[in-house]
């Protein structure tokens, strides 16, 4: 057995060192589930039925993404980027392991432990207040993969934000300019069934959406036999271009990098 | 002949750096932070590569593992292009990057180690014998459960020590590793490079800015300065070439004139004190000079309570060189530009 699952596995451990700090998370991200939960309420009594949700598909939405905020990473960021920015990425250059390779089995353990730390509170909470709708067994698989590959897209996106540091030697333009994409093209802000016309297409076309708005819409049983797998499929679809971009990126970082700090 | 561990020919590497020159206006200017360096290390050798902040230590450490590749020259490390084989060179060499850390912050050392099995496929019963012997000369045993978080900055290096040299490799590149280190960690540091050295054969290329750890290590040194390597050879040799003065101090019986001894005292020049402070003054006496004649001249015309002779330290004769203070720099063997 190779040494990925071995990093996978330390990513997994190494997010649950610090399981105060997670919990404290997650209730925030909780609390910030019942404002967003009672602004979509409101909309929703205004306009039942918008975008094809009722009420309680919004409110579900709005803890599911709110669990699913750090496994997806929503808000962009990941270690490689400080890495490259101080040099510890000199480290990673020298193992005889992939970096993109490394740093994704690294990133889905990641994904692995903050789901198990701060995924469940926000749903419990709002089911308990709320009652919210669920998937049945099948779906429950369905939504496991479409997780799975929300992810990958996440990683492979948020991968490249971290070779671009590489170029532009600081993140924070890259990382400020990805992170309002990704929050309003993922359907954090409203979900993007709302999104009328010429840009609900564009949003649903976006890499962005197989972040959270695929996974939702699989968990809410909107999506299901050649609809699913279509939506699968736009899911990998993104995951190999942007992982296939990546490793084509790397290459090129290689090349042009100067390791930082010495 | 046996093949070189390392065999460097022109090596060069030149960075782009953009500079401001004022409002948006930004200026390319290529950097060369190694400018053609050649040498060859021999395999068993332990070589201490020195020079001042910023002359291309770390840049020739990072192309010699293939982390930076070459902008000219050719670079072959056991053998291989380090930056076309670069995974296949990992396998054979281990790197310290006393800075930076390769160990897991969040999880016990223990973790971090049995991951280096797995990177470099270490069998399971060569690794448990390795991993006991590191454990015992490195001492790690106290800490082998602790998160790396938790551990000192000494026990943290002997951690990266032996996640270095777990896999046995026949190069060990170090780069600084007894930074910030106490007397007594840096003392372990040397002690087990030492050992693994001499021991085991293995190569090692140590960069450093702690004399000491050249002093008691390095049989051969290489110094860089301004991305050009400025000498190549044993560290005697560094320090007889320098033409390094000595400085004799001589404490009168009560405050004085300044002393001066004539040329025929001497037997190199006539001598002034250069530094006067109440019945102590330092003369300074060129390698030519003889000292013994210095010091019966001195106590034939004075009142002399005590006299001391010292060696002018490498520590000194660096600072010279790296000054470029030429006055120190006048003979021997530096690497012809």
């Amino acid at each position: 057995m190779g040494v990925l699952p071995w990093v996978w596995w330390y990513g997994f451990r190494r997010h649950l060192a610090y399981p105060m700090g997670s919990l404290a998370e997650a209730l925030t991200n909780t609390a910030f589930g019942f404002m967003r939960a009672y602004i979509l309420l409101a909309l929703w009594e205004a306009r039942p039925s918008l975008g094809g949700y009722d009420a309680t598909d919004a409110v579900t939405f709005c803890f599911l993404t709110q669990a699913l905020i750090e496994p997806v990473r929503v808000f962009g960021g990941m270690d490689l980027t400080q890495r490259v920015r101080t040099g510890d990425v000199a480290i990673d250059l020298h193992r005889p392991v992939g970096l993109q390779s490394w740093w994704l089995a690294d990133d889905l353990g990641r994904a692995a432990g903050s789901l198990a730390l701060r995924g469940a509170p926000p749903l419990v909470a709002g089911a308990l207040v709320f009652g919210l709708r669920g998937p049945g067994p099948a779906g429950l698989a369905a939504f496991a993969a479409a997780t799975l590959l929300g992810v990958l897209v996440s990683f492979g996106l948020r991968y490249l934000v971290a070779l671009g540091t590489f170029w532009l030697h600081d993140e924070r333009g890259l990382q400020s300019v990805t992170m309002v994409l990704s929050l309003f093209f993922s359907g954090m802000v409203l979900p993007l069934v709302v999104l009328p016309g010429r840009l609900g297409t564009l949003a649903h076309a976006l890499p962005w959406a197989a972040q959270l708005q695929v996974p939702a819409d699989v968990f809410l049983g909107r999506l299901t036999g050649a609809d699913l797998a279509a939506a699968l499929a736009f899911q990998a679809g993104w995951a190999a271009v942007l992982l296939a971009a990546g490793a084509a990126l790397t290459g090129a970082a290689r090349r042009r990098l100067v390791i930082h700090g010495g | 002949m046996p093949v070189p561990m390392i065999e460097a020919v022109e090596v060069a590497k030149t960075f782009r750096v953009r500079a401001r020159r004022g409002g948006l206006r930004r200026a390319r200017t290529a950097v060369r932070a190694v400018d053609g360096v050649s040498f060859a290390i021999e395999p068993g050798e332990f070589v201490g590569y020195l020079g001042p902040n910023g002359a291309g230590k770390s840049t020739t450490i990072k192309m010699l593992t293939g982390i930076l590749t070459a902008t000219s020259g050719s670079l072959r490390v056991c053998g291989l292009d380090p930056s076309r084989r670069r995974g296949a060179l990992a396998r054979r060499i281990g790197v310290v990057f006393g800075q930076r850390t390769t160990l897991w912050w969040d999880l016990p050392l223990r973790d971090s180690l049995a991951l280096v099995r797995r990177m470099y496929r270490v069998e399971p019963a060569a690794h448990r014998a390795r991993l006991a012997e590191l454990t015992a000369l490195l001492e790690l045993a106290p800490f082998l459960d602790t998160p790396v978080r938790q551990l000192s900055l000494g026990q943290r290096m002997r951690g990266d020590l032996a996640a270095a040299l777990l896999h046995d490799p026949e190069l060990l590149v170090l780069d600084e590793p007894t930074i910030g280190l106490d007397v007594v960690s840096k003392a372990t540091v040397r002690g087990f490079l030492e050992r693994t050295n001499a021991e085991r054969g293995t190569t090692i290329l140590l960069t450093t800015h702690d004399l000491g750890d050249i002093e008691r290590l390095c049989r051969r040194v290489m110094i860089i300065d301004h991305g050009r390597l400025a000498y190549d050879g044993g560290l005697d040799g560094l320090r007889r070439t320098v033409a390094a003065d000595r400085m004799l101090v001589v404490e009168l019986a009560r405050p004085g004139p300044r002393i001066v001894l004539a040329d025929g005292e001497t037997g190199a020049g006539p001598i002034e004190a250069e530094r006067v402070e109440g019945p102590r003054q330092w003369l300074r006496l060129p390698r030519a000079a003889n000292a013994a004649a210095v010091v019966a001249a001195l106590a034939r015309d004075h009142e002399v309570r005590d006299i001391a002779l010292r060696e002018t330290g490498i520590e000194e004769v660096l600072a010279g060189l790296y000054r470029g203070d030429h006055a120190y720099w006048c003979s021997g063997r530096p690497v012809a530009p």
